[in-house]
């Protein structure tokens, strides 16, 4: 308590900074920073938009406002899985744009400290879904893929466009 | 002044300049025609006036150096009765400088300086006034101007009797919220600097103190200063001033002459009896009083009337309620829903604008057109109260310009030519405006030559653009042709017609808010063009249809029939392409389900139904697995996410039906191309 105290002080003008919101995808518990985050809801009914990939499973309506939702799995290139009621969607804003994010379901908000963060191997750097990785955070001896939401929006600029030119 | 307060400056500045000009260019259209009234060049004297004043405050030299020659210029002819002069050139003049400030305002709308030079029109102005002068030597000195504002320079004028100065004192209160109201009272004290002297006020500090504009609105604005002016002409500065939600003036004797205390004691009561009618007025007038208010905030206010409609549906149809009887609150539920779609016609309604303005415009375009093409042409509006929401005001007004333009240099003939025809010389073209249903209809109409058939025949030949053979091809579809792109009748192109906005564009921005136009020509007696836009782009009537979990929306307006088909009347080309016959007619069939690739059962044009959707006379059905009905339907925009990662052509948007799923509306005008 007397770390996350003296932490409270450094980070006082944003008390977000250093927090992750930790969810699992089958065996593996990811992180995501808490300031993209702005709810967590339960699965919803979908609706379909067609020529999507398939990663997006669609839309659903969060209380009037319209968004996109990514089946994180999928996206990933993890086999599809049966949404239950512990599936969840994390909301999270980006520049503006939300998205949800279907995950298997969503653990905690942990505080990771830099040191505690060490860079993305390598290979995670060339190689597909490696590009999401931020970092690696150690937190009791367990380990978080601290994923860079940036690349939600980005990773999609660069297929779109590979779409484009392949659909010419 | 922080930056942030001299941006509200600069806003409100272009704003109630453009307003002016606006209002200026409408007079003097109207006045060159009928001859300038007095009443007109009083009006043109006291915004240009306006104009100037402002345009100093914002030291915005160039537009107060030449709104002050157009002034000295209309002071001359209010002044003078009887003067002989060419109305046209004078209007010419002063459009030249309404020209002029509004391309001024361009530039500082954009951020930039104006730096235009207004020597060459001042020039103009200078030898006009010459002109004038010379011309117009003998002309009696109107004796009602005796005691006005440049009485000191014309030594000639009598002096009035009323010559001893007075001192008044006036207390000013601005509307609440106006802002700026330390640049108000500096407007005035401007104002009252070219009829009075020893001008003294509270608070002091106008423009140097950033408190000065709060005193004013709390505890109003109070000025005294002396002047040789009648008590009613001072009234008509404060009158004047924009925004001022209440003043009272009044005379502080003086030691005068017991005849000219006699006479000032009358004037007060005369007067303070007329500023306390004016209060009243100033009350009355208030209550119907404008505000401006940011578009954004009436989207948002719209959509979240639209969200309030699908919320009461969800609450009302909520599946807890099922088989229950609950007589009150099926009563407050129907009150609720009454109040709730007063509610969005409000709101539908506080985004409607009088199409007036854009009809206005289309005035000085004649008039300019008539000038450069040696035509004769009179516009006669119609219908200009026709009110439509305000983005499709938008939209629609370069479409219009660029209609207008076309009718008077394709259409209208020269004077000489209709004369020969027996045509009356001065060509006709009618803009109207009307409500049909749901839409408006805006028709331009001219009774000049009409299409040529064969010359667009030929043009479209030349060009390559003829889609079928030209004997297959109706009149309608003829006329047509001029919209396709790199199409433009007229071999050479005039300085109209070619700036850049073909008839392409206009058809382009007219669909852009789900818009048709139709042509009509008698070759010979003219050429009619409707344009059919919807009231508003927010809320549609969609009919809902299904396919296999998805529900998607179709504008209604869309939609022409829908039908169960008989297999027999199915027919396959060698392709594989469907196709289905209806009373003799084929049409192609598009698979939803296959086409957005959706899981469903039904695959058999028996166990589903057809929707056939027309857009500017192509049709097709839509095979669908059942109609689910029509409802009105918000039109939302798809999530940005999407939108960015691919533009679907098909799909227009996306809306909230009343159970709370999510509905797609389908483009039609996108979906018949694909045939």
């Amino acid at each position: 308590m007397g770390e996350f105290l003296a932490l409270k002080q450094i980070v006082e003008e944003d008390s977000q900074d250093g927090k992750f919101l930790t969810f699992e995808l089958g065996k593996e518990s990811y992180g995501i920073e808490i300031k993209y985050v702005t709810e967590i809801i339960g699965i919803q009914p979908i609706t379909e938009v067609p020529e999507m990939p398939e990663y997006i499973k669609g839309v659903i309506n969060l209380r009037g406002k319209i968004i996109p939702v990514m089946d994180v799995r999928l996206r990933f290139g993890k086999p599809a899985v049966e949404y239950n009621e512990r599936t969840c969607v994390i909301v999270i804003d980006i520049h503006d744009i939300s998205l949800g994010l279907i995950v298997d379901r969503v653990s905690e908000v942990l505080l990771i400290s830099e040191e505690n963060i060490a860079p993305p191997p390598e290979f995670a750097r060339v190689s597909g879904s490696g590009r999401f990785v931020k970092g690696i955070g150690k937190v009791d001896g367990e380990i978080k893929i601290l994923l860079d939401c940036e690349m939600f929006l980005k990773e999609d600029d660069i297929e779109a466009l590979e779409n484009l030119a392949t659909n010419d | 002044m922080s930056t942030q307060n001299t941006n509200d400056f600069v806003e409100v500045f272009v704003y109630e300049t453009s307003q002016n000009v606006e209002l200026l260019e409408q007079i003097i259209l109207s006045s060159e025609t009928s001859g300038f009234t007095r009443d007109n060049l009083n009006e043109i004297f006291r915004i240009v006036h306006t104009i100037k004043g402002s345009a100093a405050m914002m030291l915005y030299n160039n537009i107060s150096e030449i709104s002050h020659k157009i002034e000295d210029l209309f002071f001359y002819l209010r002044e003078h009765d009887n003067l002989t002069y060419d109305s046209s050139e004078l209007s010419e003049i002063v459009l030249n400088v309404i020209d002029f400030i509004k391309s001024e305002l361009d530039k500082i709308k954009a951020g930039e300086h104006p730096d235009g030079n207004p020597e060459n029109i001042a020039a103009n102005i200078r030898a006009f006034l010459e002109k004038l002068k010379s011309e117009n030597k003998d002309v009696n000195f109107v004796s009602k101007g005796g005691n006005e504002k440049k009485a000191d320079e014309s030594p000639a004028a009598p002096v009035a009797e009323n010559k001893e100065m007075t001192s008044y004192e006036a207390v000013v209160f601005f509307e609440d919220g106006c802002q700026m109201e330390n640049i108000r009272a500096f407007d005035i004290v401007h104002r009252l600097g070219s009829v009075a002297v020893d001008i003294v006020h509270t608070p002091e500090g106008l423009i140097e103190d950033d408190q000065s504009a709060e005193i004013i609105a709390k505890n109003g604005f109070r000025v005294e200063f002396k002047s040789d002016k009648p008590f009613e002409e001072i009234q008509q500065i404060f009158e004047k001033t924009l925004l001022v939600k209440e003043y009272s003036l009044s005379e502080i004797r003086n030691v005068q002459e017991p005849a000219a205390l006699e006479k000032a004691q009358q004037a007060e009561n005369n007067g303070n009896q007329q500023a306390e009618n004016k209060k009243d007025t100033e009350l009355k007038s208030k209550q119907n009083s404008i505000i401006s208010v940011n578009i954004e905030k009436l989207d948002k206010l719209l959509d979240l009337a639209g969200e309030l409609v699908i919320a009461e549906a969800m609450l009302t149809n909520s599946s807890d309620l099922a088989g229950l009887d609950l007589p009150n609150f099926t009563k407050t539920a129907q009150h609720l829903r009454k109040i709730i779609d007063e509610l969005q016609d409000v709101v539908m309604s506080t985004r409607m604008v009088p199409l007036t303005v854009t009809f206005q415009k289309m005035n000085r375009i004649v008039h300019d057109m008539n000038k450069k093409l040696n035509k004769k042409t009179k516009l006669v509006l119609v219908g200009q109260e026709t009110e439509v929401d305000k983005n499709i005001i938008e939209h629609i007004s370069d479409p219009l310009m660029h209609l207008v333009r076309n009718a008077v240099d394709h259409g209208i003939e020269m004077p000489e030519e209709r004369v020969k025809k027996g045509k009356p010389e001065v060509g006709t073209i009618i803009l109207e405006a009307r409500n049909e249903g749901s839409n408006v209809i805006i028709t331009i109409k001219d009774d000049g030559k009409g299409f040529d058939k064969q010359s667009i025949l030929a043009k479209a030949r030349e060009k390559n653009l003829l889609p079928k053979p030209e004997k297959d091809m109706t009149d309608n579809e003829i006329y047509s042709l001029i919209f396709l792109p790199g199409f433009s009748t007229k071999d050479k192109v005039s300085e109209y017609s070619g700036r850049g906005v073909g008839m392409d564009v206009v058809i382009k921005n007219v669909q852009a808010i789900g818009g048709t136009i139709n042509l009509d020509s008698q070759p010979g007696e003219g050429s009619t063009i409707s344009i059919k836009i919807p009231l508003t782009l927010a809320i549609i009537t969609g009919m809902n249809v299904k396919v296999g979990e998805s529900i998607y929306s179709i504008p209604i307006n869309e939609v022409k029939e829908s039908f169960r088909p008989n297999n027999s009347d199915i027919v396959r080309d060698p392709e594989g392409n469907e196709m289905v016959m209806v009373r003799g007619n084929c049409y192609p069939i598009y698979r939803l389900h296959k086409k957005f690739n959706i899981k469903t059962d039904v695959t058999d044009f028996e166990d589903g139904i057809f929707v056939m959707v027309e857009h500017e006379n192509n049709s097709l059905c839509l095979f669908v697995d059942e109609l689910l009905g029509q409802q009105p339907v918000v039109v939302k925009a798809l999530p940005n996410y999407i939108l960015k990662y691919r533009k679907i052509s098909s799909i227009a948007g996306c809306t909230l039906l009343g159970d709370g799923s999510i509905s797609l509306i389908l483009n039609v005008s996108e979906l018949v191309k694909l045939k």
